[in-house]
């Protein structure tokens, strides 16, 4: 497996450090279609790696990876931390919570104090949009955003990616790319990072990409950028292939959005109900966490055969190697790639 | 103060306010004492040849936001009207005559007294008082005041003192903590965002005060195409009201916030393209009757920082007359209409006798080479900040000599 898909990559791309010229990863924004088919294909082989009962690799063995998170995390950090620790990496947390940040250092001086210490790599989660570009501008290492603000969620972006691809092509269908799909992502978009790097990243995969909130919860402009939004959830799910929800963001709202999470569900709740008015065989899929009874029910958010709930979680630590993998490439000496 | 000698600037083209002559001025005891083609040397008066560049009057800066002489100086800046938004605010007579006297003699600065106490829109502050102090105006602050009640009873106040009230123009309500103007741009930077109506709303509401107060409302900055539209409707119905601008607002749409660079970040956040069209229109036909440079230096702790966190402002001062000047370039203005933006109107709304090349105002006068080319580098910058989103910019106009109440300021 791994060695014909290394094939089919050194046959699909471009070599070395053409096929990924980027020192960072901060936005699907960034990426060319190319870039993000690399980076996809370039996971598969972790992704059988992380079905071995050894799950181990030295890929990274004797680098040193800083998680930087300002913000606090559950999953992306421990899938990040899974990821670097796979690939033999050592991996260092850094908790906002326990950090000097509390201490009035601004986020530059702690930028360039990690700086210091010589990681190899240095993943950023913050709570303001554009903090992980900052940072990147100040250190010497590969920088990588793992959600910055309502700005970018990109490897979530990615693993999302990876695991339609692969729920699709378990059904036995082509998924090489996502044209003439149609995906609905419905809930807090004004609020979700998640929504904006998935809305880049589908979209560059051919898909087409409908918007479901509340009006006070749909940013302005989004038929801008491509999509289409919908106030009615009913009307947005008609013909949808994949169904993607969002939770609502209370930490970031500032005042009343919408007037109760019953009334919330009632309009926009994934119920088993509603899920007959996607395409038949639609796909379900949440970043998580989830708020079960608000934004999905449980029996759309735990059906075994459509919902791609926990394979998301599961392609996010081959993702996370793979970008960790890649951008490191250079520091590693790797022909082609220095 | 007396000088014994005065001083003739000669060959020069004096901007006046129906048009440009080819003439000289002549100033003494601080005034200008002639001006116009025919006006003469005397034979012991100090000689300045002009070189066949612009005599303008001193530009008079409507509301700064720091006291930077060398900033001002650098863009032919001799009075500024400066906000109450210091520290401590300027809600106090003796904070404001200790300001009045701050920049003499080379600079008057003009201060607008805080309409409230501390700022915070709620308790009318001794404006009587401090207008005897050297108060020009008074002036709302960096927010709007967001009771009604408080801005009609300022109004009113301000009416029966003849003092200007300048107002910041944004429903506190809807923008919140925006950084951004709710559209595209901001949807894609993730940025907390308002609605550019925001604007409109709080100008709609201020020019109703205005019509019942019969009070003089400037309105500092004016950026969207929907309160333009309101100004020119108000204007038209013969409100006393009057609009301002910056640089910013006419050169820039918020396509400049990309890649989040904070030297952007400003207050109102700028705008979609259409409005920034809006405003050029709105100064060419006359709705604008300010462009001032909101002067606001601020260091890297201030904006280094990731965008929404960073403070709003732009360090203004030094590329005001050339930004102004492009304008002039592009036909949207001629040469009088843009001293009249930048010195004539402002002196007037501040009741100063300054901005007009006329004999018995104020000697406060600036030569421009119009054509000087220069790149505007942050790295150069006369301001105690260079937070300047024009860094990089090629530009033309230059002052190249000023003088304050007749007295030449050296560089």
């Amino acid at each position: 497996m791994t060695s014909t898909e290394n094939k089919s990559l050194t046959d699909r791309y471009q070599a070395g450090a053409l096929a990924f010229p980027h020192r960072d990863l901060l936005g699907v924004s960034q990426l060319e279609r190319h870039e993000i088919l690399y980076l996809l294909d370039s996971a598969e082989p972790w992704v059988e790696l992380n079905r071995q009962s050894s799950k181990r690799s030295d890929t990274l063995a004797g680098l040193t990876i800083i998680n930087a998170f300002f913000e606090n995390s559950t999953r992306t950090l421990l899938s990040f931390e899974i990821a670097g620790k796979r690939l033999g990496a050592d991996v260092v947390n850094m908790h906002a919570a326990q950090s000097s940040v509390k201490k009035g250092e601004t986020l530059i001086d702690t930028a360039i104090t990690l700086n210091a210490m010589r990681p190899d790599a240095i993943v950023i989660r913050h709570a303001s949009s554009g903090a992980t570009q900052l940072i990147a501008d100040k250190v010497d290492c590969p920088v990588l955003n793992a959600g910055d603000g309502q700005h970018e969620h990109p490897t979530q972006a990615l693993l999302d990616a990876l695991a339609l691809r692969h729920a699709l092509r378990e059904r036995g269908e082509k998924a090489d790319d996502f044209t003439g799909l149609t995906i609905t992502i419905c809930g807090d978009i004004l609020h979700s990072r998640v929504a904006r790097s998935n809305i880049l990243c589908l979209q560059a995969l051919g898909a087409s990409v409908r918007l479901c909130a509340p009006p006070a919860l749909m940013p302005d402009g989004v038929e801008a950028i491509g999509t289409q939004p919908f106030y009615n959830f009913d009307e947005a799910l008609a013909g949808s292939d994949v169904v993607m929800m969002l939770r609502l963001q209370n930490e970031r709202m500032q005042g009343q959005f919408i007037p109760s999470a019953r009334e919330y569900h009632h309009l926009y709740g994934l119920t088993m109900e509603r899920l007959q008015r996607a395409a038949p065989d639609a796909l379900v899929m949440h970043p998580g966490p989830m708020n079960r009874g608000v934004e999905i029910d449980s029996e759309v958010a735990d059906m075994l055969d459509r919902s791609i709930i926990t394979r998301q979680v599961e392609m996010g630590v081959a993702i996370r190697m793979t970008c960790l993998d890649i951008l490191t490439r250079k520091a590693r000496g790797m022909e082609g790639w220095s | 103060m007396k000088h014994a000698q005065a001083t003739t600037i000669t060959n020069g083209r004096l901007v006046m306010p129906d048009g440009e002559v080819t003439g000289a001025l002549r100033m003494s005891d601080g005034l200008i004492e002639a001006v116009g083609p025919d006006v003469a040397a005397h034979s012991d008066d100090q000689m300045i040849d002009a070189k066949a560049q612009l005599i303008v009057p001193g530009l008079v800066d409507l509301g700064v936001f720091a006291v930077d002489k060398p900033a001002f100086h650098f863009g032919g800046i001799t009075r500024a009207a400066l906000m109450p938004d210091q520290s401590p605010p300027l809600d106090l007579p003796s904070r404001v005559s200790y300001i009045a006297k701050s920049g003499k003699p080379d600079l008057w600065v003009h201060p607008l007294a805080a309409a409230t106490a501390g700022l915070a829109g709620q308790q009318l502050a001794e404006i009587g008082l401090m207008k005897e102090a050297g108060a020009r105006g008074v002036a709302t602050g960096r927010h709007w005041i967001a009771d009604s009640g408080v801005m009609l009873r300022l109004m009113q106040y301000a009416a029966m003192l003849d003092l200007v009230v300048v107002s910041h123009s944004e429903d506190a309500g809807l923008t919140g903590d925006a950084a951004a103007t709710a559209g595209e741009m901001a949807t894609r930077l993730g940025l907390p965002s308002a609605p550019a109506q925001a604007e409109a709303l709080a100008i709609a509401r201020d020019i109703a005060l205005a019509e019942m107060s019969g009070a003089r409302l400037h309105l500092r900055q004016v950026t969207t195409k929907d309160g333009l539209a309101l100004v020119r409707a108000a204007k038209a119905r013969g409100v006393p009201v009057t609009a301002g601008v910056t640089p910013a607002h006419f050169m820039l749409s918020d396509l400049a916030t990309g890649e989040f660079r904070t030297f952007a970040r400003l207050s109102p956040p700028l705008r979609s393209e259409d409005d920034r069209k809006a405003v050029v229109a709105a100064i060419g036909e006359g709705t604008i009757d300010v462009i001032s440079s909101g002067h606001d230096p601020l260091g890297a702790e201030d904006k280094r920082l990731p965008f929404a966190d960073a403070l709003a402002g732009m360090a203004g001062a030094e590329t005001l007359l050339a930004m102004t000047l492009t304008l002039v370039r592009d036909d949207v203005i001629d040469l009088s209409r843009a001293l009249d933006l930048l010195s004539r109107n402002p002196a007037q709304l501040l009741g100063v006798n300054a901005g007009k090349l006329e004999a018995g105002r104020e000697a406060d006068i600036g030569l421009i080479d119009q054509e000087k080319p220069w790149i505007v580098d942050r790295r150069k910058m006369n301001s105690t900040a260079d937070n300047t989103p024009f860094d990089g910019q090629p530009t033309q106009g230059r002052v190249t000599a000023l003088f304050k109440g007749g007295q030449p300021i050296a560089d």
